[in-house]
């Protein structure tokens, strides 16, 4: 399979104008496939959020290049990236983040509406089939403050796929999530990626979920100390 | 555009209890607003309206008395659309005298179809009525118990220019103005003419205008349409300076006034809207994760501004007419007429519910210039 994303020599410093500036990442390079799930472990504060927040570019590296689809996207303006991430990316966080003042249906849909293309019944329909999909029909018209943190995490993971991204980035998906429900969730983000061939990031702690995916990529203090493709 | 006011829309409603506090507060301030607009306008048209609104607005004087007068009369009358009514005067002064009593007066000759329409002499009229013919006179209240005389009564007018003439008395007027009150007496102008005795003149022309700020502009056209700058023009702003001067000041009091509110107004949007920022920059950040452009985030705000500058503006606009009319209903003089009188300056009222949402869309420019430089990664991190 042909290369999704490369990081080349990627560095992150925080507080680089100041007195003391914490460098978190050290010369990364890596490259991920096309439709494969990979996670990243590493300790708390190993730097792989970091790492995830870069990729995804809602931050942006120190040093080094990234390239997405062969698009350096280290020369795009804040616009550009704005764009990246609505049509090629797609975002699952530990804290879910779904807006609380709308449904279940129109956090979905919201990634398609900020695209700014008009709403279709097609992809009314989408957003109904990937709910259904995360195993929450009949709950399309719940507000988000009104569901459970499992139900919550499954809509996030049916918002991040509504506009058909290249690749999710999920950071510690499960953090907040019983076993049962974690087990659920990863099951599910695996069919997603057999099924829709989405390329998988998944940040997580969870060593015994890591190693149900084909990559394990572990950091050390802000480097990449294993890298296993099964 | 239209995503960023279906989220503003849902944001506002979503907190339905905080949205009605601001629109509460941005109703308040333009309903002080519209009420002390429509006060002092009512009470700047009241006091316009109490000093000249039964007077000449305009007045041509003749020092020498005007002869063939109908088509100067005319020719004025055509001279601008602003002016109402005209009407010829003719005045001589002179005394009345009641057995012993002697009292000097003003004798006033008007041609009372168009003076009524003036001076609403026919509203005027306290005891008995207007003279309808020669040698018929309606005299100042004050006049009545001075000279000790009655509807009826005759009385002889003498002057040393002009001789003695015998005036039947036809009924007694009450202008609140002691000076005129004492001293007027009014009649058709034939009987002034006559006293006189040389042919029909008047002395003056008098005139009431549509719009009484436009008084100079009128005053010029009449000057062009007589084609003669030496006449004697005088109009109610130059008679009146210092009226002028208190309506001005009034009207830049009440301009600091609305200044003011409008101020406080916006400083409540910026600092509320500026909360409701940090309130909802977890929301902002996925939606700034998602992809939403800086430009749309702000527009969220932009529209949160606009759409509580609309409701505000509304109910401050009900609050601040239905304040004035209580006022005017209930703050009322002794005989039972408002203190000051309820004027719907309709523009006025406008222009007030537009600067209140102008103001409150311009509030929302700095919680929107915030919005869009929020930093996802700030929030991300920290949860």
């Amino acid at each position: 399979m042909a290369d999704i994303l490369t990081l080349k020599n990627i560095t992150k410093t925080y507080g680089e104008n100041t007195k003391n500036p914490t460098q978190v990442l050290f010369g990364i390079d890596l490259n991920f496939e096309e439709s494969s799930f990979n996670s990243i472990i590493g300790q708390s504060g190993s730097g792989k959020s970091t790492l995830l927040n870069i990729i995804g570019s809602l931050d942006r590296p120190s040093g080094g290049e990234i390239f997405l689809s062969g698009k350096d996207l280290s020369v795009f303006t804040n616009k550009e990236l704005a764009d990246i991430r609505n049509q090629y990316l797609g975002f699952i966080f530990q804290f879910h983040y779904l807006l609380p003042e709308f449904s279940a249906l129109e956090n979905v849909l919201m990634p398609y509406k900020i695209s700014k293309k008009e709403l279709t019944k097609e992809i009314e329909d989408r957003a109904y089939e990937l709910l259904e999909l995360v195993d929450l029909k009949g709950f399309e018209n719940k507000l988000a403050t009104n569901l459970s943190g499992g139900q919550q995490q499954r809509v996030a993971i049916a918002r991040s796929l509504i506009n058909n991204p290249k690749i999710v980035l999920a950071d510690e998906p499960t953090g907040n999530l019983d076993s049962d429900t974690t087990e659920k969730v990863y099951n599910l983000l695996r069919e997603i990626n057999k099924k829709f061939k989405t390329t998988f990031i998944i940040i997580t702690h969870d060593r015994h979920i890591a190693e149900k995916t084909d990559r394990v990529i572990e950091i050390t203090d802000g480097r990449i100390s294993l890298d296993i493709k099964k | 555009m239209k995503l960023a006011f279906s989220i503003a829309k849902r944001f506002l409603m979503s907190a339905k209890r905080h949205t009605i506090v601001i629109v509460f507060c941005i109703a308040i301030g333009v309903s002080i607003q519209v009420f002390i607009g429509l006060l002092l306008t009512g009470l700047g048209n009241s006091l316009i309206d109490s000093t000249i609104g039964s007077s000449s607005q305009i007045t041509i004087t003749y020092e020498d008395n005007l002869a063939n007068y109908n088509s100067t009369v005319l020719a004025v009358s055509e001279a601008s659309d602003n002016i109402s009514v005209v009407t010829e005067t003719l005045t001589i002064s002179g005394a009345l005298t009641n057995d012993t009593l002697t009292e000097n007066i003003v004798f006033r000759g008007f041609n009372f179809d168009t003076a009524n329409q003036i001076y609403k002499f026919d509203y005027l009229i306290v005891e008995g009525q207007l003279p309808t013919s020669n040698n018929q006179v309606a005299l100042g209240i004050e006049l009545k118990e001075m000279l000790d005389i009655n509807v009826g009564d005759t009385i002889v007018y003498n002057s040393t220019v002009f001789g003695e003439e015998v005036l039947e008395i036809t009924g007694f007027f009450d202008f609140n103005v002691l000076a005129i009150n004492q001293s007027w007496v009014i009649t058709p102008l034939t009987t002034v003419q006559d006293i006189i005795g040389e042919g029909d003149q008047i002395g003056k022309i008098e005139m009431q205008l549509d719009e009484v700020d436009d008084d100079l502009e009128t005053k010029a056209a009449i000057v062009a349409a007589l084609d003669d700058d030496t006449l004697d023009i005088v109009t109610w702003s130059e008679q009146n300076g210092d009226l002028l001067s208190s309506i001005s000041s009034q009207q830049s009091s009440s301009i600091l006034i609305q200044v003011c509110v409008i101020i406080s107004v916006i400083l409540s949007i910026v600092s509320v809207l500026s909360i409701t920022v940090l309130q909802k920059s977890r929301q902002l950040s996925i939606l700034k994760a998602m992809g939403i452009q800086d430009k749309d985030a702000s527009f969220i705000f932009l529209f949160e501004g606009f759409l509580l500058g609309i409701f505000g503006a509304m109910l401050g606009v009900v609050f601040g007419v239905g304040l004035t009319y209580a006022f005017t209903t209930f703050a009322v003089g002794s005989d039972g007429s408002p203190i000051i009188p309820l004027t719907l300056d309709y523009g006025f009222i406008a222009l007030s519910a537009g600067i209140a949402l102008t103001a409150s869309t311009l509030a929302a420019l700095s919680p929107a210039i915030k919005s869009s430089k929020l930093s996802v990664i700030e929030v991300i991190r920290n949860g």
